[in-house]
């Protein structure tokens, strides 16, 4: 098992906010079964800000059961998710659901999973992804995946662990500092800096195999890596030619070929979902600000026009929002810009942000902050008005990256 | 310096042999199935990485250390006479090459300061070449804010964390 790691916990910020009541029933047989489901659910749901569970004590049913609506009316839940979760001979699990609307009387559909042990987690992600979707009409990530980074005195260590924190697993263990993850649009890989050999390197790294490479590893400092979404071009800042200028290298292995051609600092580089723009940070007009330009180069267009430092930019997968950090005073910010109007808004009352990455459904942002001196991850809404907090690691967390939707 | 990287070892090789028995290598193994049948769909196989060793001996009774102003990349007059004993080091002896590491302090985002101390440690490959020393023997890299010097905050701790440390391979 892996060392107790409390999951996101909710902290709900806002007034007026409307939050679907719905009741999670107990699944039949989830006594016997080493993971919850139901509460997972429940969990899931409530933390996207969007659900309120309703007390669904002392009732028994599962997904062949027909709800007692005037029960449920009575408790004012709109919505209902029953099931079962039962152990095959070969010690996989079959977990079924169904949701009902209680309004309505209407059944909103189920499903069946065949799962072994190690995967009943991502089941009930995937019954949360199903409830989420049916009642709200936006793709859930609930069985999505997030990579961070861990500091523990002077050991360091990349992560993967579910959309809600728990079941971490330690992709790697390093000695020397690990940072800037980014996830491969298929899930399957990270591509990160590591620190390992005294310098900068990028590596690739297949986070089921446990296999990695070198993908940069030139002269000079080897940093930034951000996969296209075609999966076949990571974009890298490079140092070889002195300066660090932006450069793309197959994701197979090959020689880069260089973007940028500034006598500044231009570095962070993301691509748009579409893969068609890059948007960078360059200091090429004497402070560091936020550009975009061809993915294939040319000439860079500014983005960010307040203040005087605007860094780490992320574009949601909608295309619609461009998250980043701005230093106002001596305080680091998570900012949101909608990138049809150029309107920014604030997002957290928080003075050390860092590394903002949107959830694939374009609705959260995953970002490092500093609570209580202790470095955190929390997770927000484009309001600011729901945070969750990654709370209970050892040492510290940084370097969220929010992957891709998981092949169904 | 020394002391401090035999240290940093044995914590190292302390870690290393802790996380060889960690149970999460349990987790990776026990996969066999995935979703709809066929190897997990959540497994993470994890990989540790050995520490290796560094540095070796320098001119003697050379400082390796160059600290910087907040925001500047310039090296200050008071480092020439140290810049000035690493050349006539390295034009001495063509086959030694060195590292030079440039850092930040703890403010800002980690990839920008990356940048910020790549500028640093070229300022002193910059300078060293000048100097007549072969670029072949100099590799300017950069930690960014990732290894402080000195842990904390305020401007006592920033400053000596501002810096290009030459490290002899």
């Amino acid at each position: 098992m892996v060392p107790a790691l409390a999951q996101f916990r909710v902290d709900v910020a806002g007034v007026g906010l409307t939050q679907l009541p719905i009741a999670l029933v107990p699944f039949k047989g989830e006594e016997a079964s080493p993971q919850k489901i139901s509460e997972i659910v429940k969990a899931d749901l409530e933390r996207s800000g969007q659900f309120r569970g309703v007390d669904a004590s002392g009732q028994a049913l599962d997904e062949n059961s027909r709800p007692d609506l005037t029960l449920w009316r009575s408790r004012s839940a709109d919505s209902v998710v029953a099931g079962s979760v039962v152990r095959q001979g070969d010690g996989r699990y079959i977990v079924q659901f169904r949701l009902w609307d209680v309004v309505r009387g209407q059944d909103l559909g189920g499903q069946s999973y065949t799962v072994p042990q190690g995967d009943l987690r991502l089941a009930a992600h995937r019954v949360s992804d199903y409830v989420y979707e049916k009642l709200t009409g936006e793709r859930g990530i609930f069985s999505t995946r997030i990579a961070y980074v861990t500091k523990t005195g002077s050991r360091y260590a990349l992560w993967v662990a579910d959309a809600d924190g728990e079941n971490a697993q330690a992709a790697l263990n390093s000695p020397e500092p690990i940072i800037s993850p980014c996830w491969s649009s298929n899930g399957a890989q990270l591509a990160y800096v590591s620190f390992e050999s005294r310098k900068p390197v990028v590596y690739v790294h297949n986070v089921a195999s446990g296999q990695r490479r070198l993908l940069a590893n030139f002269k000079g400092s080897n940093s930034a890596p951000a996969w296209a979404p075609d999966g076949n071009t990571v974009a890298v800042t490079l140092s070889r030619d002195g300066g660090s200028q932006l450069y793309t290298i197959p994701a197979a292995g090959g020689q880069p070929k260089r973007l940028t051609q500034s006598n500044s600092i231009d570095t962070e580089p993301v691509y748009s979902a579409d893969g068609g723009t890059i948007y960078f940070v360059s200091d090429r007009g004497g402070a560091p600000q936020i550009y975009k330009m061809s993915a294939s180069g040319g000439s860079p267009q500014r983005v960010t026009f307040t203040g005087s430092y605007n860094i780490s930019p992320s574009v949601s997968a909608d295309g619609r929002w461009l998250a980043y950090i701005t230093r106002t005073g001596g305080a680091f910010k998570l900012q949101v810009m909608e990138l049809a109007s150029g309107n920014v808004t604030s997002l957290t009352d928080t003075s050390a942000d860092e590394s903002p990455s949107f959830a694939p459904n374009s609705k959260l942002i995953v970002y490092a902050t500093k609570l209580q001196g202790r470095e955190a991850l929390m997770t927000t809404t484009l309001d600011g008005k729901i945070k969750a907090r990654l709370a209970g690691q050892a040492g510290d967390i940084r370097e969220p990256d929010w992957g891709p939707f998981q092949k169904q | 310096m020394l002391k401090r990287t035999i240290y940093s070892l044995a914590i190292v090789a302390l870690i290393a042999g802790c996380s060889s028995d960690t149970k999460l290598d349990d987790a990776a193994v026990g996969n066999a199935g995935t979703m709809g049948g066929t190897g997990s769909a959540s497994g993470v196989a994890p990989v540790t990485i050995d520490p290796n060793a560094r540095t070796a001996q320098g001119p003697v009774g050379v400082a390796r250390i160059i600290y910087f102003d907040y925001d500047s990349y310039t090296i200050k007059p008071d480092f020439q006479s140290l810049i000035d004993g690493h050349a006539r080091f390295l034009k001495a002896n063509p086959n030694r090459s060195i590292s030079i590491e440039g850092h930040t302090d703890e403010r800002g985002g980690r990839e920008y300061n990356l940048a910020l101390g790549q500028k640093r440690s070229e300022a002193v490959r910059r300078a060293l070449t000048l100097l007549g020393v072969n670029d072949s023997q100099i590799e300017a890299v950069s930690f960014g804010k990732e290894k402080p010097a000195v842990q904390g905050t305020g401007e006592d701790v920033w400053a000596q964390n501002r810096r290009a440390e030459i490290v002899y391979r």
